[in-house]
């Protein structure tokens, strides 16, 4: 098995080899600008630090979201295009779950929350416990207007770091997305037969479009 | 011929998700995915809805252009995208899945401007263009007069719109008029069963003093606007034939007059034409009267060219290949205003020190 896997639904541009045992390379840069740019360049160098060749990859793996859309977007349309170049599947992995699995990696256990950045003074949030298992639907919204309970619960994420006030049991690590730990998530889950989610973007909101009133006159009235 | 270029385009910079496939000079698929039927509602394209339509419709329209052409990615030359102008976001996904599609082929990446791209989609109706080429190019985002003496390198804008495109104010004349969106079609229409001389609307810098090749429309689209709202504030009824056969004609009439003016003063005897609005029964009328009678050659595509496609990008990346110009990197940006004057976006060295201080400061 060779996956490979990457994400840019957070100001994170990650990419990451992963035999099924462990990760063979990663590359992450953080760039919220710049995903487009980025991101084939970094598989170009997780593929050549690891001394495989993308004909190895068995499958691509990547990050759903909830994140910022253009960004997003990037790595759907790349893992979809992978997907079909190479005639192998791609797997879709909400991107909190792969914070949650690197909260898991980094020693958190029990129930938590995973938050980030949704820009617009909102967050991009869902509760785990433990960190193969989350227990709400991603969401996005204030920080104020979470349930007092999950905003106790410790909290991994930009989002969480972000809002301390509202976030009050906030842990470090990890301080962003991994693809690494998305790839060992999906390796997991390819391991125990679970099924992926679609690979299609967890947007959460609508576009923000207004049906004109009417039309306006030029003449003044 | 076989040994010519075959070449996969994208082209993702507003509304339409199109993917051609040309070899050399021939077309062999042009498959398009419009979201314009989303956009109708708000009127005109909205970049969200825009940016979404196309990651959904980006692998299957690849899928259904390979097989319309019948060949297999493999074959490939070459995979072009348009890198600019146009929606940042809706850019990005062609340009992300062009990259993809690239790497994993193992293909060169030819990162190209959308308007050379208008030009060059000639080459597959009427054969390689002459250089130089003068270009008239009319959109919803652009209407410029373009003299190009290679179409993969040297791009010189003469003129340009100093306000709306013309494309714009046929959506704004047709908004005003309640014929919906996109305005173009709706306004060709009704034209035809108008009088273009019934009303005399503005002829917009075409005065004595006014910029030669410059074109403006603002003031023509409200010169229509007072009109309709006087008539209607009279209540008297709005003769939406006439009005959309005059402003069309006012339209028309001073495009077709700067171009034939760009092509005698720089001594170009034929004329190219387009962009969405080329798809202008009217303009292709007009322009055809008037360059026989200037002795100017006319060359436009049919409208299904005319407008946004992958096969005008693929023509622009079959003609790089052809003339050994440099391929991208697959650090190419999507760049909403890339000028006219930069054909196609080569690669470009980067700033490593400032990447190296980026990775230390977050590592």
């Amino acid at each position: 098995m060779l996956l490979l896997a990457f994400d840019t639904a957070t100001p994170a541009v990650t990419a990451a080899l992963h035999d099924g045992e462990r990760v063979l390379a990663e590359s992450t840069v953080i760039d919220a600008r710049r995903h487009g740019e980025l991101l084939v360049p970094a598989v170009d160098r997780v593929l050549s630090t690891a001394g495989r060749a993308l004909a190895d990859v068995t499958g691509v793996v990547v990050g759903v979201g909830p994140g910022p859309y253009t960004g997003l977007r990037v790595g759907l349309v790349t893992a979809a295009s992978f997907g079909d170049a190479l005639g192998v599947p791609v797997h879709g992995v909400c991107t909190l779950d792969g914070l949650a699995w690197a909260a898991g990696e980094a020693g958190l256990e029990g129930p938590f929350t995973v938050a980030t950045d949704a820009r617009r003074k909102e967050v991009y949030w869902a509760c785990y416990d433990g960190p193969a298992v989350r227990v709400t639907e991603p969401a996005v919204n204030r920080p104020a207007d979470l349930p007092a309970d999950v905003l106790a619960l410790p909290a991994v994420g930009a989002g969480a770091a972000l809002y301390p006030d509202a976030f009050t049991d906030r842990r470090p690590d990890p301080a962003h997305q991994s693809a690494g730990s998305l790839g060992a998530l999906a390796a997991h889950r390819l391991a125990a037969g679970e099924a992926f989610a679609p690979a299609l973007p967890l947007y959460l909101r609508r576009p923000d479009a207004q049906v004109p009133a009417g039309y306006k006159a030029v003449l003044p009235t | 011929m076989a040994d010519e270029p075959l070449v996969l385009g994208i082209e993702t910079s507003c509304d339409e998700t199109g993917v051609g496939i040309v070899r050399g000079h021939t077309l062999l698929a042009d498959a398009v995915a419009s979201s314009v039927d989303e956009h109708a509602r708000y009127g005109g394209v909205v970049p969200e809805v825009a940016s979404r339509a196309h990651l959904e419709a980006m692998v299957p329209t690849i899928q259904r252009a390979l097989k319309q052409a019948g060949v297999s990615a493999g074959d490939l030359d070459g995979i072009a995208v348009t890198a600019g102008p146009g929606l940042a976001g809706a850019l990005l996904v062609g340009v992300s899945a062009a990259k993809a599609y690239a790497y994993a082929l193992g293909k060169p990446l030819y990162g190209v401007n959308h308007l050379a791209s208008h030009i060059c989609v000639d080459q597959l109706e009427h054969g390689a263009l002459p250089e130089p080429t003068m270009a008239l190019l009319v959109s919803g985002g652009h209407s410029s007069l373009l003299l190009a003496p290679d179409i993969t390198g040297d791009v010189r804008p003469l003129g340009a719109t100093i306000d709306d495109a013309a494309g714009e104010a046929f959506d704004k004349v047709a908004r005003v008029l309640g014929l919906g969106f996109p305005g173009g079609p709706a306004i060709d229409r009704h034209a035809r069963d108008g009088d273009p001389a019934a009303i005399a609307f503005p002829r917009g810098l075409t005065g004595g003093r006014d910029p030669l090749y410059d074109f403006s429309f603002s003031g023509l689209k409200t010169a229509v606007a007072r009109w309709v709202e006087a008539r209607r504030r009279d209540g008297r009824d709005v003769p939406v034939a006439d009005v959309a056969a005059s402003f069309q004609e006012a339209v028309v009439d001073v495009l077709t007059r700067k171009a034939i003016r760009a092509c005698k003063d720089n001594g170009v005897d034929h004329l190219m034409i387009g962009g969405g609005v080329a798809a202008n029964s009217r303009l292709r009328s007009l322009a055809l009267e008037r360059c026989e009678g200037a002795g100017i050659r006319l060359r436009v595509p049919r409208p299904g060219l005319c407008t946004d496609n992958g096969a005008m990008v693929a023509a622009l990346g079959a003609e790089m290949v052809a003339r050994g110009r440099a391929s991208s990197t697959f650090d190419l940006p999507a760049d909403s205003s890339l000028p006219v004057t930069e054909v196609s976006v080569p690669g470009h060295t980067h700033d490593h020190v400032h990447e190296a201080a980026r990775d230390n400061l977050h590592g």
